[in-house]
């Protein structure tokens, strides 16, 4: 800390002005073009057939890909810090994985896998359509949020450290009870941290999702596609209507999380 | 009955943190297990609680063979140095949590905690959580939680550790009374001797994985196995292979021909007792503990030459302290005055 007004002050400007310029205007911006020419050209995108589908097809990837990354996430996390293993460095790598590649060669590498000649392409065959239809859309969201709760999890894990746990198993408690009582209890933060982030990541994910969904109007499309999708119609309103649909929601979630938090606290 | 522990191995790595130990537990007493760190009585106290599995050897409970069984079915209750409560519980909840495991009713529970609340002297702080309580609160929390389940026996590790002197001097003499109303068969690891040698009916001095001695504070004070029991119960001063307590060390102002010449450096006056501190000839620094009155008998001062006569003196030749596994004494002028050689 510094002591100096004038440094602390300068360092303040200069930590606001960073974030007002790459953040805050841009996202004013936003807010200021959609009703540039009143309320009732984005409201009438977003509220069309295809606009409500993507919003519903966006929380449909929400509602499976988070759940699932969730316990994918705190039992890997429990791996990775209890139980001791050699491999546990490669898990690590292994898990960082969509943070390090790109979302685009993700959706490409499921394509290559699921599509005609690819190693799964089976399972098209059995009946169940991967590419261009939803479970491809899931399976692209869920590998490129896969790493959040992971990540989030394994510090408070580290923290809370194994006294709580084995002070548990002295009073009785077994493996399940352990974990429900005293351990979730006690990560729960970094967990519900780890879920906003996934949750934001899914919900605003562009790349892996164009390339294995085709991006079909009222099918395949979600918020994202459906933005980029208005902006090349020159529908400029719509496509800014539906980012602010996209950031509000990202806000509530946010938000929520706050308010959960608060009302712990209290 | 009570617990007994027989041929215990274990081994972290590179580390033999038990090194062949086995000891008993009287049904009832209060044991503790003592030791400098690393000496692997932290080991030992986890490995009865199942909380460490032993690489080889045999650990029963009040009959019992434990050694297999999971921590949860060896009636064991265990206190941590770090209080291990369960932050996001009130101080109710931590108690009633084995209980609660054990699918009590809400009725019985809540008459049970209270009643240990009380006993632990915290009952009206029962919605507190842990966070809002004091170290000793804490600690006491975690007592009346594994206290709770009615253990058949109960463990502590380093309890009193992490708290302050004045607090720790208090627990400890609690956890005594504690101790003496219930009977439960109580073994806590710690590395203060007068901690120790206060509360405990039998001690188990450890080093290096081994079990060094086992007895009662007098025995391992009046008659310890080795030199490494000697020094680490109680104070010691080395002249040559023979061992010396301080007050065994008489000051006195004319030589003969079992003192020692000595240059007395530095007279320290605690309360009633006086620590001397002296160079001998040969640059070995020692110390005698004697009464203030003694002191204004013989008039010193510092930087005065005064003469040493050891009334006590022990050696421990041909056994060194790895030399382990012998609870009975052998030193060899065990008992009686000896003569500490002049020249060393």
């Amino acid at each position: 800390m510094s002591a100096n007004p004038a440094s602390r002050w300068g360092l303040r400007f200069l930590g606001l002005g960073y974030l007002t310029l790459l953040l805050l205007i841009p996202l004013v911006m936003i807010f200021y073009k959609t009703f540039e020419e009143g309320i009732s050209p984005p409201l009438d995108a977003v509220t069309s057939p295809d606009g409500l589908h993507a919003l519903k097809l966006s929380l449909i990837m929400v509602a499976i890909a988070v759940p699932l990354n969730t316990i994918f996430g705190i039992g890997c996390a429990l791996l990775l810090v209890r139980r001791k293993s050699r491999f546990n460095p490669v898990i690590d790598a292994i898990i960082n994985l969509p943070f390090a590649v790109s979302p685009i060669v993700i959706g490409l590498s499921l394509f290559l896998l699921y599509g005609v000649g690819g190693w799964f392409a089976f399972v098209s065959e059995e009946g169940l359509k991967i590419l261009f239809a939803v479970p491809g859309m899931v399976l692209a969201s869920i590998f490129v949020s896969l790493p959040f709760v992971v990540r989030e999890t394994v510090p408070v894990l580290q923290e809370i450290g194994t006294d709580q746990e084995q002070a548990a198993s002295t009073l009785g408690a077994n493996g399940w009870q352990t974990f429900w009582k005293v351990t979730l209890p006690s990560i729960r933060w970094g967990v519900a941290y780890g879920v906003v982030l996934t949750t934001a990541r899914v919900l605003g994910e562009f790349g892996a999702v164009t390339i294995v969904s085709g991006s079909i109007s009222g099918q395949t499309q979600t918020l994202p596609l459906f933005v980029e999708k208005q902006y090349q119609n020159f529908n400029q309103p719509g496509a800014y209507g539906a980012s602010l649909v996209l950031a509000l929601l990202a806000l509530v979630t946010l938000f929520a999380m706050n308010l959960l938090k608060r009302k712990e606290d209290a | 009955m009570g617990i007994s522990v027989e041929g215990a191995n274990k081994r972290f790595g590179d580390f033999q943190a038990l090194d062949d130990v086995s000891i008993e537990v009287p049904d009832g007493s209060l044991t503790a297990l003592l030791g400098p760190s690393g000496s692997g009585k932290s080991t030992l106290l986890r490995a009865i609680a199942g909380l460490e599995e032993l690489d080889t050897g045999q650990v029963t409970i009040n009959g019992e063979v434990a050694t297999r069984k999971p921590p949860q079915q060896r009636g064991v209750g265990f206190v941590f140095q770090h209080y291990a409560a369960f932050k996001h519980m009130t101080v109710y909840d931590n108690v009633a949590f084995g209980l609660k495991i054990r699918k009590w009713k809400k009725p019985e529970t809540s008459k049970r905690v209270h009643e240990l609340l009380q006993l632990v002297q915290l009952d009206g702080l029962a919605g507190r959580f842990p966070s809002q309580l004091s170290g000793g609160q804490r600690q006491r929390m975690a007592l009346a939680r594994a206290l709770a389940v009615e253990p058949q026996v109960l463990l502590l590790d380093e309890p009193f550790g992490a708290l302050d002197a004045k607090v720790r001097k208090d627990l400890r003499t609690w956890l005594r009374h504690l101790h003496d109303e219930m009977h439960v068969t109580t073994i806590f690891v710690t590395h203060d001797q007068e901690e120790a040698m206060d509360v405990a009916d039998q001690l188990v001095v450890m080093n290096e994985g081994r079990v060094e001695q086992t007895g009662s504070a007098d025995q391992l004070y009046e008659h310890p196995a080795n030199e490494f029991v000697m020094s680490f119960v109680g104070e010691v001063n080395q002249l040559g292979d023979h061992f010396v307590r301080p007050h065994d060390m008489e000051i006195v102002l004319d030589p003969d021909d079992r003192t020692q010449e000595g240059l007395v450096q530095r007279i320290v006056t605690l309360g009633f007792e006086v620590r001397v501190e002296l160079v001998l000839s040969d640059g070995t620094e020692v110390w005698a503990q004697l009464t203030r009155a003694e002191l204004q008998r013989l008039e010193l001062r510092e930087g005065q030459i005064a003469y040493l006569r050891s009334v006590q003196a022990k050696s421990f030749n041909g056994s060194s302290p790895s030399d382990h596994g012998a609870s009975t004494p052998h030193g060899s002028n065990d008992g009686g005055d000896a003569e500490v050689p002049a020249a060393v």
